[in-house]
């Protein structure tokens, strides 16, 4: 039985896990489920995963979630090349560093943005209020100035030379609010050089095609049909106003 | 590999400083404490800050090699010495079960587990006055949702969060979950389940367990005193 992953690619783990699969060749089956029309909700993908998060992965009897969880599994299973996840152990930790980091920094600073600015006036019909705006954006810039700092620095890559699953979580997490309208690079030089690194070693092909939805979802955010999207109400109250 | 021992930067008020500590107690990994005190301010030093420019503890500093990040930590930690493989299993369905944890932990167990206690008894210790209860109530409630999804999720029917021996799951998850009871609140009242894999967590941890964590308990003494 062939490997199935769970993918939505609007969902910035599901971007890395596709870019990881697809640049190593593994074989899988791409099961999509849409995030938008409340797919993680079907009785299916409670199966997959009782929390009904995307991505996650079924391997025969084996089903896992956590992008990051599921691409180091991946690493090892099909063996990808070392500087993926490196095997030295001081390397290993930094890779650890950074994608541990990340959850109370990039995801969310990253993330919110693309709420704020497009998600919600569309599920909500309201914009949101300015102060919760600029709070917003002040913290995705504190996070990218650390990230700057304390993660490049001088290096081409976050661990070293090459790419690694640092840089790929990294890169899909920061393209999230570009999607919403908000180009973080134009500023930044250092960062945009990093980003040209990541997207050649990704190959641009597979890098553009994974981000095509994203980055296309200002326009498909004004042919949504917001009564679809009322699932997210609850959320959207409990978790940013 | 250096054998230089591990010079560690804690407060053991910080829950991953405290699951850091624990670890290399129990495990008897040769170490040196550095204390910075959170509330005094000193990871804001020029000195700290040039250590590490995320001004967080723990970090640690191994033969020249500087490390952040208590789950980073473990695993390294964990590969480097010599400690029981249960810890952080080489097998590779066992070891993604630790990784999914340690990764659904940082947006789920440490946060909310962490805004209860920042708003039940660092606020009010910083502001001079009470939480507002409507929002405390929230954080409450996100946090009791957390805890079901931790049984559901994770414990199941096993011993421990990731199978059936303890793993630095256990240790990040307990350290997170002891800290409301700063402000003598327990937040596993409601699950039974979790109370009893509490238990088996501190049993297997042993004296490290209940040194590290006397902190909190005479801080809820304080809490409890001064009502």
């Amino acid at each position: 039985m062939v490997l199935e992953i769970y993918l939505d690619l609007f969902s910035q783990p599901c971007r890395s896990v596709y870019i990881f699969a697809k640049k190593n060749g593994v074989p899988f089956e791409y099961k999509s489920v849409s995030l938008l029309a409340g797919e993680q909700y079907g009785e299916e993908f409670g199966k997959i995963n009782v929390l009904r998060k995307a991505p996650a992965i079924r391997d025969g009897d084996f089903c896992l979630a956590e992008s990051v969880a599921i691409m180091t599994y991946l690493a090892e299973k099909y063996k990808t090349p070392d500087h993926w996840f490196p095997a030295d152990l001081q390397k290993r930790a930094q890779v650890n560093e950074y994608l541990s980091w990340q959850h109370s920094a990039m995801r969310p600073h990253g993330s919110k943005i693309f709420w704020l600015k497009l998600m919600i006036p569309r599920v909500m019909g309201t914009e949101v209020p300015k102060e919760k705006m600029d709070a917003a954006l002040e913290d995705l810039d504190g996070t990218l100035k650390l990230f700057e700092e304390k993660f490049l620095q001088d290096r081409p890559f976050i661990v070293g030379d090459q790419i690694s699953l640092a840089d790929l979580v990294a890169i899909v997490e920061i393209m999230q609010p570009v999607g919403a309208g908000l180009d973080v690079f134009e500023t930044r030089p250092k960062l945009s050089a990093w980003r040209d690194r990541v997207r050649d070693a990704i190959g641009a092909e597979l890098f553009d095609e994974a981000h095509q939805g994203i980055l296309s979802s200002q326009e498909s955010a004004k042919s949504m049909d917001s009564s679809k999207l009322q699932h997210f109400k609850a959320r959207i109250l409990k978790k940013f106003l | 590999m250096s054998s230089a021992p591990v010079k560690a930067y804690l407060d053991i008020l910080s829950q991953p400083s405290r699951a850091v500590l624990i670890f290399l107690r129990h495990n008897r990994i040769p170490h040196t404490v550095q204390t910075v005190a959170l509330r005094r301010g000193e990871q804001k030093s020029a000195e700290f800050t040039r250590l590490n420019p995320m001004q967080k503890v723990p970090v640690i500093e191994h033969g020249g090699f500087v490390l952040t990040e208590s789950d980073a930590i473990l695993k390294y930690l964990a590969t480097v010495y010599d400690v029981p493989e249960h810890w952080y299993p080489r097998e590779p369905l066992q070891r993604a079960r630790v990784d999914e944890y340690t990764a659904w932990h940082h947006s789920n167990t440490r946060p909310h587990a962490a805004r209860v206690f920042f708003m039940e008894v660092l606020m009010p210790s910083m502001l001079g006055r009470p939480a507002d209860p409507a929002k405390l109530q929230k954080a409450v409630d996100e946090l009791e949702q957390t805890m079901q999804k931790l049984g559901e999720m994770f414990l199941k029917r096993q011993a421990f969060l990731c199978g059936d021996d303890i793993s630095i799951a256990d240790l990040l998850a307990i350290c997170e979950i002891m800290q409301p009871l700063g402000g003598g609140r327990d937040i596993l009242k409601n699950h039974p389940n979790l109370q009893s894999w509490r238990s088996r967590v501190q049993a297997a941890l042993g004296e490290p367990f209940i040194e590290a964590h006397g902190i909190l308990y005479r801080l809820r003494d304080k809490t409890a005193a001064r009502l």
